[in-house]
């Protein structure tokens, strides 16, 4: 067995052995590196996210990021509301940058940690061809996507993450065509460690960073960030809507390492018996006045996914 | 050593000699030989670099960005629609403050498609903040590329520099080659601004109006203070390696009533027309222009000046052209020539001396005089 080899798996060990002892939130360090009074809007998920993505990362990190919120809820120079590095990039430029400073940082024998945090509209429309190319080249680092389904920084354009029929304000009638399938379109790049995750369960989103940070090459997690402002809700209700997502299984808690698939608890439960969609859909502006040939739409694709992911999960795909 | 080479083959074998610790590019003709000679280096262990074979020059140009920031040398090259593709980051790159060396191999621009010689794609990158400089000669190609890397990251610069040579007319032709044991001419890359989680930074963060204004008027104090620095290395790399190089190449200028501006390649093949002039009693000279930003303060005044333009802005007029004007308040007969490779001898080259008319502008071959 190669130095490699064993290196690897013992940093595996570390990290199913540090998994089972962080098992309730506080056990999450206590050390801040997203300060408080950023810029961002009241109720905004994606910030929850970081602050336990950075949590998880540690110190020795930096932060790819492109056009997206977090462009501006970082701060304005010469403040920042960051405690690790943030490299400000161009909006499909982030995958890219990070290849390069990932290898930089091989070449120098530094073990930072490189991360893109990166909005839908950076990652499934502008920026996939960099993102494409970075996993498809084998970069070390981790991509993480908080989607929001729409361009937020802007107000509130359609993205290819947009879902069928909801309103932005460039589908003022809700949108046509269904949401792009971004973790289809990376499980195609095979990285060994892709997850999805939810705003509303912050730990599950720590132990995923942790166990993605703990992997050599690609990595990539796509988080689910309600936004109160895009979706139309009021902002105290940002994790309920996260929850409700997870528990109508409209977005479903997953891990893929080295290929092999696990649907992780909170999922479980909710594509067994997923709560009625209209729970998730009534209480969202941006689905006013979905037809019933739309809602029927959206219910097939949640079983549809459900169905997808059982399969593959029993190995019968 | 002396050798042979192609251009593109001096410019990889300089990079080699400057060893960068990140490569990042996208082939495109004409400039692919040099990616490809730069990819066998490194998988022959010729070169301890890693390179990273991008899916697109925008994404060539942000990985050096990254890299850079990152605390390496970082080298790319490209040409043509490459550049254009770029333009964002090549930007970027300037506003960042990244001492990044570009090799373009310049082309025309489609449609329709045309891989040959035209100075467009760098003029367009004009206003970037980058440092250019164009070569014609293979040894230039060579050692302007080596300089590259010292005067970007000479502290008072801190820019990316941008090294230009003709497609085809340079890139694949075989002159001779001298390189060199570089020594300690390049010292170790350092960043004063290099990433550091230990001082944790916003890099390019949310800027307002004020700061943002300061930024700018820093990179055009390091673009003034830029030619100096330049000189100075010209001359370390003189005293240390023998050959001299300047903003511009002037080729019997001193007692020249006319004098021949033009960039790359046309510029040599101006001095054979300057000796068939000086035969027939024309006291003539030229001046190849060689840095293009910071653009050089030029001597022309009390004569004819004839600038050949392989390059144009439309609605406008030649870029060379109007740099001279603006710089020198000189009526320069302005000839406009070689554009997407038309060939150009230095016979063309007398008859613009011999008919020119200052003031005018000609399209060579086209339209005589518009």
């Amino acid at each position: 067995m190669s130095g490699n080899r064993i290196a690897k798996l013992s940093l595996q060990l570390m990290t199913i052995i540090e998994e089972r002892s962080v098992n309730n939130l506080s056990a999450i360090p206590k050390e801040e590196y997203l300060y408080k009074c950023t810029s961002a809007c009241a109720g905004c998920s994606s910030s929850l996210c970081l602050r336990y993505v950075l949590k998880a990362a540690g110190p020795d990190s930096v932060l790819v990021v492109p056009a997206c919120c977090t462009s501006v809820i970082q701060g304005m120079y010469p403040g920042t509301a960051m405690n690790v590095p943030v490299y400000n990039i161009a909006f499909a430029a982030a995958a890219a940058c990070a290849s390069g400073m990932s290898d930089a940082f091989a070449t120098l024998g530094r073990e930072t940690n490189v991360i893109v945090y990166a909005g839908d509209g950076g990652t499934v429309d502008i920026g996939i061809q960099a993102l494409s190319g970075a996993f498809e080249r084998g970069t070390n680092f981790l991509y993480i996507c908080y989607d929001n389904e729409a361009y937020g920084n802007t107000g509130m354009q359609r993205s290819g993450s947009t879902p069928l029929g909801a309103r932005t304000t460039t589908t003022p009638g809700g949108k046509p065509t269904a949401k792009k399938d971004l973790d289809r379109i990376v499980e195609a790049h095979n990285p060994p460690y892709m997850a999805t995750a939810c705003s509303a369960y912050p730990l599950d989103l720590y132990k995923k960073v942790k166990k993605a940070l703990s992997i050599e090459g690609p990595k990539f997690i796509h988080i689910l960030a309600p936004c109160p402002p895009g979706w139309r809700y009021p902002t105290e209700k940002t994790v309920e809507m996260g929850k409700l997502a997870v528990k109508t299984a409209q977005w479903i808690l997953y891990e893929r390492e080295f290929g092999k698939l696990t649907i992780n608890g909170p999922s479980k439960a909710a594509m067994k018996k997923p709560a009625p969609l209209e729970d998730y859909i009534k209480s969202q502006g941006r689905f006013k006045n979905l037809s019933p040939e739309i809602f029927d739409l959206m219910r097939q694709q949640v079983e549809q996914n459900i169905q997808r992911l059982s399969r593959e999960e029993a190995g019968v795909c | 050593m002396l050798t042979i080479a192609t251009g593109n083959k001096a410019v990889a074998a300089a990079v080699k000699a400057a060893r960068p610790g990140v490569i990042a590019a996208y082939p495109i003709t004409p400039q692919t030989e040099i990616v490809e000679q730069i990819a066998d280096y490194v998988t022959d262990g010729d070169l301890e670099s890693r390179y990273i074979p991008v899916e697109s020059e925008h994404s060539a140009m942000a990985a050096c960005i990254g890299a850079s920031a990152g605390g390496v040398r970082t080298f790319t090259a490209t040409s043509s629609h490459g550049l254009l593709y770029m333009h964002e980051m090549v930007h970027w790159a300037a506003g960042a403050r990244l001492p990044i060396v570009m090799a373009n191999v310049n082309r025309a621009l489609g449609p329709g498609w045309n891989t040959w010689a035209e100075h467009t794609d760098a003029f367009s990158q004009r206003d970037t903040g980058w440092l250019q400089v164009f070569v014609g000669t293979v040894q230039e190609a060579y050692d302007a590329t080596l300089m590259a890397f010292k005067i970007a990251e000479n502290e008072r610069v801190l820019l990316p520099v941008m090294v230009n040579q003709d497609g085809f007319a340079l890139s694949h032709i075989m002159q001779s080659l001298e390189t060199v044991e570089i020594g300690d001419f390049l010292p170790p890359f350092h960043l004063p601004h290099a990433i550091d989680t230990e001082n944790p930074c916003g890099y390019g963060p949310m800027t307002g109006p004020a700061d943002y204004f300061r930024f700018r008027w820093d990179i055009e104090r390091s673009m003034r203070d830029a030619r100096g620095v330049i000189a100075d290395v010209e001359r370390e790399f003189a005293e240390r390696f023998g050959r001299t190089y300047g903003p511009t190449e002037d080729y019997r200028c001193e007692d020249a009533d006319v004098v021949v501006v033009a960039v790359g390649t046309l510029g040599k093949e101006a001095e054979m027309a300057i000796d068939r002039l000086r035969d027939e009693g024309v006291k003539a000279g030229s001046m190849r222009l060689r840095w293009f930003r910071p653009f050089p303060d030029l001597d022309l005044s009390g004569r004819d000046v004839v600038v050949i333009d392989r390059d144009y802005s439309f609605g406008f007029g030649g870029v060379v052209a109007h740099s001279i004007r603006s710089k020198t308040g000189i009526e320069p007969y302005s000839v406009i020539a070689g554009l997407g490779g038309q060939e150009v001898t230095y016979n063309d080259i007398a008859d613009f001396v011999r008919n020119r008319r200052p003031g005018e502008e000609t399209w060579f071959g086209v339209s005589d005089h518009v």
